[in-house]
Order: structure tokens, then C-alpha cells, then sequence
């Protein structure tokens, strides 16, 4: 075959072109992103505990940004627009996505490859180069990007206005732009192949969850994301070449900027029409692992299954019409705001169906706790929980008290953070045995999850309570309102589970590379699961398997079909006599 | 302090550390014999654990209630406040009755069916009725909270005025805010970035008769039961006035001019009074006694609520509520603009 050609080192470990290892090296880079973004949070909950104190660990991080071990208050600020910058994109949607739509697309849907090989390694390396300028901004003399992850204008575009929006501002967009094109070589590789690679049988009613999922995913990041791109273009243009798309009637540093006309509410309208799909972007890939790996370890159908699609597609068909509750409060027509939270509201009900279909599968099952069920079970939790506090951030009269207190990072950051990084990890643990061969190690798997399950709820559940108190985001220090002094105590123990958790993502971190090399050696099937990627052989080869493409003749989820001998049957084992395959 | 908190650091690092060596090794020796495959001994470990640690989160859920429920803010300040607050205690009782329903069963499942070897699955696809029913019910329940919170929102942001509003200015700069009272007119006088100079701090433009009697201060002062509409100006970035006790917020945006209005209904005087209010300023105080620092008593105060540099955390204005002939007298003490420029 023609795919056997000769691989040298580089042509197999760097340049590659085969989809396994592009998922691969995407899945590094967002693991190395993520422990940067994870260490980032710890040092600035160390100042939120501890305000304005000393500690020379800051200044052995920091330098020159914690004089005596005191954290600057500009770097506070840089420190959360790197870690959310990081987080979202680097981590959450590059390395979620990046990772997993490209090992299992192929594998699932019973491909040789990508549509195009030489696309999809050009996605991977505009996001390694995106990656390098993301981390060396963080060096740059007046700090790197300090607006927020959000960057808004004014802020972002003066650097009169903090020294961030200066050097490191620039860094922030042009690294950006190219994790736009990255992201949209991608997405449009992956729509392709989904569309026009299945193997014969594999009908869309008969795909796994999980390429639903990529598939809703890369076509929201491919409607979404050049409206980021237009923002952060418009943005360079007024931060370097005096056009005033974002800026109006400014008085700074003493004078007037000749600026005249913009309006910065018009960015916040461009960032947050790719800002809330890129929620789903985050997290539908993690409700389509959990769905997988849920539906296989419980040894039963995934519930609903049509149902679970439609929701899929509701959910994201109204990310993209629900930008606006982003910015109730600024200002923007009241009519525009009532909209808004109509359609937000309507995505509770796909996503309440989502949920409930997710716990009937688990009942009546004969559930398999590996550490990849362990998060998947997780994420339902974080998903539920984070979801409900979304019903009262949608409504806009509800929001204007609340809208960017902690009550808002603890929603987000359970609904999308936590459920995505669960969602994450249970598609590592999971498809481990697929990527490298051999099985991470069971004890430590589990010793993550419950340290990472217990410390995520206690940084992030304790915040409502902050925020029902009005204690704002963003605050380097609460000191300066005495109606905040009681609140300390909360703010120190979110920052010891903060410490925990963090820490405790070095178990995973050691289990995988450990289990690279010295993992027990996978079989071909360690999950007894039905989609087509395990039944290629452990050993990677181009081309995925040796003989034919696989024929699929049922849906994912025959598990403990009545009338079958074992509790699953793989998509690839013809209907036998009598048996009705229903998709 | 700082130093303890480096030890325990330290420590836990240290600890994580040593725990995970130990793990790898006791592992390792697991794996000599098996295929470190899921055993039915882990199944009813994990699935003792999800019953326990996920009842236990719930239940920590009931006792943060307890505990963290008085730091909640006071009854609202301002009438439309109480609005908002119905409307957020129906939607935080629809929500709490979903969380302890869902939670509870959730984790009560996966303890339930832990796998047993010898068992099966029971294969269940589907249930048109089942999904049918969680498909409506919260959409019924949405319907509501969708109707009621629009109704409120309209009101409030489209309010109708049987009185004419007190017009008052809030300008936000990095790193503080200013007021500008409309004075016996109730017409604030032009202004623009363009006009700033000296003391004239917010740029009023002197040309506009309207400007003379306009009054410029550093505290918020407003008379109880009278709505007030408050235009919102920014000379540099983007600025959020929240007024968390009045249930009210709006960003301020430079090279426009937002607005928000609203009723105060109880004066600074009373709030104090309130018991919630009373424990509060008691339990801080205690807190800044120990600290060695001044003695705090309760007011009112204007955040600034989005990110807009450096001291954007130390961005605040004393609001005081008070009596119309008080604010009249305090009105009538302020110097007009025409006065100090």
C-alpha cells in the first residue's frame, strides 16, 4: 500500500501527516499549555488568599513583577488573562478538540486518514508557532496581555491604559490569529472527512456520539471563528494604524486621543458571537467522550440516542444566537436584551434532556469504574451543577446584581471549565490504550479523579457564595471594602483546594508519561467496546488497518443486545439471522 | 502568615509528591500479575465512593447554605430591588429542587448498578415518553421564569415615570468616580473629553447655560423615594458602576452615554438598623479589630465592576441614602460648577 512508505524520525515523530500522531502532538502541547495555565491560577490565588503579602515564591516566578515576593497588581491582572486565554483556547479547545477529533475521526468513521493529511499537520504547527508567541509574550518587558481574556477595548488597545496593552497586547493578537487558522484548518478537515469518508454501512444515525459532537464542533468553529479573527484585525488596525473601529472621544494620559466614532460595544458584539459557541466548541467534544465512554462502561445503549444528537445540534444552533447575554449591561437596546435571554434560556431544555439521558443510561447497568467512567460521571455532576446557575446568569434581570461577580466564575468555570477538562480526561484515560499501546495505571487514575473531583468543587462552589456577597471579579485584592473583610477566610480555603488540585494533576501527569514507556501492553480491545478504533491493531500503521477498511452493519451501541453472547457488539459483526439493527 | 502558608505549601507539594512514588510502586507490583484491568473489588470500591463523596457533596452543598447564607447581600435597597429579589429566590428554588434531585440520583446510580460480574445490562435504547416528559417540564418551568424575567426587566429598564427623575451623572476614570448633580434645572450641561482642562475634570462645557447650576462632587448623595436616572459617562476605558445594594449595574462606555434608573427605598440611617446589616458590620469589625485596623460602619458604595487596569480593585464611591430635606440641605451646601471653575 501506498501509505507504507519509508518514515524516518522526523517524518514520523514532527512533521507527521498521519492523524494518530498530529492527535498526538496536539495532545502534548495542550498538556504542557495546561500545566502553565494550572500554575498561573495557583500563584494568583495565592494573592487572592493572601493579599499584597510577601512570598518569594512569586518573585522566584515573577521577578521583577513581585519586588520583595509582593505580586503587582498589573501582573494579577496578566496572570488571569494569560491563565483564561490559555485555558480556553490552548488547552480546552485546541487539545480537547485538536486531540481528540483527530485520533478518533478517522478511526471511528472507518478511514484511512484525514481528507488531508498535509492540512491537518499545518493545523497542528500554526498551533505549536500560535503556542510559542502565547508563551514568550509572557517575557516581554511591560508584561504580557492584562485586559482580560476577553480583551476589551479601550483597555487592550491604549497602552497608555495598562503597561499589558503594550508589546504583550501584540504578542496576544498575533498569536491568536494564528491559532484562528489553525483552529479553521482543522474544523474544515474534520467537516470533510466526517461527510465524505465514512465507510460503507457507517450512516450519520449510526455514528458514535463522539463524532457528532466533533462534527457540531468544527462546523461552529468554522462559522465562529473569522468573526474572532475580524475583531482581532479590526483591533490591530486601531492599536497601529490610528483607525478608530473600537475607539471614541478618549481622554488619557493628560490628553485627548484623536480617536473619533468607534465603539468598543461593537467588539464585545464580534468577540462574543465566536465567545459563546466557543463554549459549546469546549464542551460539546467533552459531552461526546463522556457519551462514549459512559455508554460503554455502563454496558448498555446510550439512552436516547436520536435525542442526544437533536440536542446536539439545539445546543448548537443557539450558541449562536446567544451572544448578547454576555452584555446585558452594556447599555445595548433593553428589546436586544429580552431576546437574548429567551434563547439562552431555551438552551436549559437541550441540555436538561442531555443530563437526564446521561443518568438513564447509568440505570440498570453493570457499570465499569474505569478512571475515563470515574470523570465521565464527574463531568455529569459539573455539568448539572454549573448548568443550573446558568438559568439565573441568562436572565438578564437576574444578572444585572450578579453579572461579573465570582458568582459568574464559579458558573462558568464548573460548566465549561470542569466538565471539559473531566470530559479531557476521560478521553486521555480512555483511548490511552489507542494512542501509545499500553494502559495507564488504574490506582493512580483513580487517585486523580478523587483529589481533582473533591478540590474542583471546593475552589469553585464556595464562589457563589462570594458572588451573592457582590464581591467583584478581576480584584487584585478584596482589602480596599471593608464589606469584603469577611469573605477572607473563604478566599483561603478555595486557594488550599486550589493548591491541592493543582498539585494533584502531577499524579496524571507522571501516569502518562510513566505509562508510555512502562505501561502493562494494551490488547486490542481492553473495553470490550463496539466503535470501529478498536479493532485496528494496537500497533499504529498508516492507513489504520491492514486489510480492508472495516464494513459497519449497526450503530455503536449494541451493549448487552439481548440474544447476543457477549455484553457488545462491535459495529463491524454483520446483523445475525433474525436481528433487527434499528439505526 | 506568609510563611506558614509557604510551609504548608511546601509540605502538600512535597506530600503530593511522595504519594504519587508510592502509588507507582505499589502499582508497579500490581501489574506484574494482572492486566490492571477493572475488578469487581473496584466496582464496589469506586461505587462506594461516588455514593459517599457524592452524597457528601450535596450535603456540604446544604451546609454551605447554613454557614455562607448570612454573607448574602442585605434586603435590597431600591424598589425595583425587591423585584429582582423574588424573581431570583424562585429561580434559586427551581434550581436548588433540580440539583437536589439530580445529584442524589445521580451518584446514587452508579453506586446502584456497579458492575457484579455474571450480570447484565438491561439493554434500554429509548423511551419517547420519558424524554418526552424531561423535555416539557423544564420547559414549563423556564416558560415562567422566561415570562417573569422579561416582565421585570422591561419594567426596569423601560421604567415609566409618573415624576420627573433626579438627572445625575456618574463619570468614571481610572481609578475613581465623580457625580454631577443637574442642580434646579435637573438639565445636565453639555460635555465632552474635549472641553477637559484644569479643573474641569469632566469636560463640562461652560458655553451651555445648562452647565451653571450643575454640581460636581465626590460622594453619591440621594434622596429616598425619589427615582433617579443615571447617565453614565467614561473618559478612558471601559467602566462598570455597580451598585450591588441597589441591585443595579451599568458599564460606562467611553465615547457614549449609558443609562440606568432606580428608586432608593431605604435611607443609609435605616439600613444601618437592619439586623443582616447590624451582624455584618459586627462580624467585620471583629475581623479588623484583630487586624489592628479602623472601626467600619456601614455604607452604601459604587464599585467599579469591569476590569480597567491597575487599581481597578480600589475603584469605590460612599453612596449615602437620605431623607429629601437632608439631600436638599447637603445640595444646597455644594458649590455649583460655575462657582469653581
Amino acid at each position: 500500500m501506498e501509505e507504507h512508505h519509508k518514515e524516518t524520525f522526523v517524518s514520523k515523530y514532527i512533521f507527521s501527516l498521519d492523524h494518530k500522531m498530529i492527535g498526538k502532538q496536539f495532545l502534548i502541547t495542550g498538556m504542557i499549555m495546561g500545566l502553565i495555565g494550572v500554575m498561573m491560577s495557583m500563584l494568583f490565588r495565592l494573592e487572592l488568599a493572601y493579599p499584597e503579602q510577601s512570598f518569594p515564591i512569586l518573585e522566584f516566578f515573577l521577578g521583577k513583577w513581585a519586588p520583595d515576593g509582593v505580586m503587582d497588581p498589573n501582573m494579577y491582572l496578566a496572570l488571569v488573562t494569560i491563565h483564561g486565554t490559555i485555558m480556553v483556547f490552548f488547552v480546552l479547545t485546541a487539545g480537547l478538540s485538536g486531540t481528540f477529533s483527530n485520533l478518533l475521526i478517522p478511526l471511528q468513521i472507518g478511514a484511512r486518514d484525514m481528507a488531508s493529511g498535509f492540512m491537518n499537520a499545518l493545523s497542528y504547527w500554526f498551533f505549536f508557532v500560535s503556542s510559542v508567541i502565547m508563551v514568550a509574550s509572557l517575557f516581554v518587558e511591560a508584561g504580557p496581555a492584562a485586559a482580560g481574556w476577553t480583551v476589551y477595548p479601550p483597555l487592550s488597545a491604549l497602552p497608555q491604559a495598562m503597561p499589558g496593552s503594550g508589546m504583550g497586547m501584540t504578542l496576544w493578537l498575533i498569536s491568536m490569529t494564528l491559532f484562528i487558522v489553525s483552529s479553521l484548518l482543522g474544523s474544515l478537515n474534520y467537516i470533510v472527512t466526517v461527510m465524505n469518508m465514512r465507510t460503507k454501512g457507517m450512516s450519520m444515525t449510526r455514528l458514535p456520539l463522539t463524532i457528532w459532537a466533533f462534527l457540531t464542533t468544527a462546523v461552529l468553529g468554522v462559522l465562529s471563528f473569522p468573526v474572532l479573527l475580524s475583531a482581532a484585525l479590526l483591533l490591530m488596525f486601531d492599536r497601529m494604524l490610528g483607525t478608530s473601529f473600537y475607539l471614541s472621544d478618549i481622554f488619557i494620559g493628560g490628553e485627548v486621543l484623536s480617536y473619533s466614532g468607534g465603539s468598543p460595544v461593537l467588539y464585545q458584539h464580534l468577540f462574543w458571537f465566536l465567545g459563546h459557541p466557543e463554549v459549546y466548541i469546549i464542551l460539546l467534544p467533552a459531552l461526546g467522550i463522556s457519551s462514549e465512554v459512559i455508554a460503554t462502561n455502563s454496558r448498555k445503549p446510550i439512552f436516547g440516542y436520536r435525542a442526544m444528537v437533536g440536542s446536539i445540534l439545539a445546543i448548537a444552533f443557539l450558541s449562536f444566537i446567544v451572544w448578547g447575554h454576555h452584555m446585558f449591561i452594556t447599555g445595548m437596546n433593553p428589546f436586544l436584551g429580552s431576546v437574548f435571554t429567551f434563547t439562552t434560556l431555551l438552551i436549559a431544555i437541550p441540555s436538561a434532556v442531555k443530563a437526564f439521558n446521561y443518568i438513564t443510561t447509568l440505570w440498570k447497568g453493570n457499570i465499569q469504574f474505569t478512571p475515563a467512567m470515574l470523570f465521565s460521571i464527574g463531568l455529569v455532576s459539573t455539568f448539572v451543577t454549573g448548568g443550573l446557575t446558568g438559568v439565573i446568569l441568562g436572565d438578564s434581570a437576574l444578572d444585572i446584581n450578579v453579572h461579573d461577580t465570582y458568582f459568574v466564575v464559579a458558573h462558568f468555570h464548573i460548566v465549561m471549565g470542569l466538565s471539559a477538562i473531566f470530559g479531557m480526561f476521560a478521553g486521555v484515560y480512555h483511548w490511552f490504550p489507542k494512542m501509545y499501546g499500553r494502559m495507564m495505571n488504574k490506582s493512580m487514575g483513580y487517585a486523580h479523579f478523587w483529589l481533582t473531583f473533591i478540590t474542583a468543587y471546593g475552589v469553585f462552589f464556595p464562589m457563589h457564595f462570594l458572588g451573592m456577597a457582590g464581591l467583584p471579579r478581576r480584584y487584585y485584592s478584596n482589602t480596599a471594602f471593608p464589606m469584603f473583610d469577611n469573605l477572607a477566610d473563604i478566599n483561603i480555603l478555595i486557594t488550599y483546594f486550589a493548591i491541592i488540585g493543582g498539585s494533584a494533576q502531577l499524579i496524571f501527569i507522571f501516569n502518562f508519561f510513566y505509562s508510555i514507556w512502562r505501561g502493562p501492553k494494551a490488547t486490542q480491545n481492553p473495553w470490550r467496546a463496539n466503535s470501529l478504533e478498536w479493532t485496528t491493531p494496537v500497533e499504529h500503521l498508516h492507513g489504520n488497518w491492514p486489510g480492508d477498511v472495516p464494513v459497519v452493519h449497526r450503530w455503536a451501541y449494541d451493549y448487552s443486545k439481548p440474544g447476543a453472547e457477549e455484553d457488545f457488539v462491535p459495529q463491524n459483526v454483520p446483523l445475525a439471522e433474525g436481528e433487527e439493527s434499528g439505526h | 502568615m506568609s510563611v506558614i502558608s509557604i510551609i504548608v505549601l511546601l509540605v502538600l507539594v512535597v506530600l503530593t509528591i511522595v504519594q504519587v512514588m508510592r502509588i507507582s510502586e505499589i502499582s508497579s507490583e500490581i501489574q506484574k500479575g494482572k492486566d490492571n484491568e477493572v475488578t469487581e473489588k473496584d466496582n464496589n470500591t469506586q461505587g462506594t465512593l461516588m455514593l459517599i463523596v457524592g452524597f457528601g457533596f450535596v450535603i456540604s452543598v446544604i451546609v454551605m447554605y447554613i454557614v455562607w447564607g448570612r454573607l448574602s447581600l442585605p434586603e435590597s435597597a431600591s424598589v425595583h430591588g425587591s423585584e429582582i429579589d423574588s424573581l431570583w429566590n424562585l429561580s434559586m428554588l427551581i434550581i436548588n429542587i433540580v440539583f437536589f434531585i439530580v445529584q442524589p440520583i445521580l451518584f446514587y446510580f452508579a453506586f446502584k448498578y456497579r458492575g457484579k460480574k455474571g450480570t447484565k445490562a438491561v439493554y434500554y435504547e429509548h423511551n419517547n415518553k420519558l424524554e418526552l416528559f424531561w423535555t416539557v417540564v423544564p420547559a414549563l418551568a423556564l416558560a415562567v421564569l422566561i415570562i417573569w424575567g422579561l416582565n421585570v426587566w422591561s419594567t426596569l429598564m423601560m421604567p415609566e415615570n409618573e415624576e420627573e427623575p433626579i438627572l445625575v451623572e456618574v463619570y468614571a476614570q481610572q481609578f475613581n468616580w465623580t457625580v454631577r448633580y443637574s442642580g434646579g434645572d435637573n438639565v445636565l450641561g453639555y460635555a465632552t473629553v474635549h472641553e477637559i482642562a484644569g479643573g474641569n475634570i469632566l469636560g463640562v462645557d461652560m458655553k451651555d447655560p445648562a452647565s451653571i447650576d450643575d454640581i460636581i462632587a465626590k460622594e453619591l448623595h440621594l434622596p429616598v423615594g425619589q427615582p433617579i436616572k443615571f447617565l453614565f459617562r467614561s473618559q478612558d476605558v471601559i467602566h462598570s458602576a455597580y451598585f450591588p445594594h441597589f441591585r443595579a449595574q451599568m458599564n460606562c462606555v467611553p465615547g457614549a452615554i449609558t443609562q440606568f434608573q432606580f428608586t432608593p427605598s431605604i435611607t443609609t440611617a435605616e439600613i444601618r438598623q437592619n439586623k443582616d446589616v447590624k451582624d455584618h458590620v459586627e462580624e467585620v469589625n471583629e475581623i479588623r479589630k484583630a487586624k489592628g485596623e479602623d472601626v467600619w460602619d456601614f455604607n452604601y458604595i459604587l464599585l467599579c465592576n469591569k476590569i480597567c487596569g491597575a487599581a481597578h480593585y480600589n475603584m469605590q464611591m460612599d453612596i449615602i441614602v437620605e431623607t429629601e430635606d437632608e439631600f436638599n440641605a447637603w445640595l444646597k451646601e455644594q458649590k455649583t460648577v460655575a462657582e469653581t471653575l
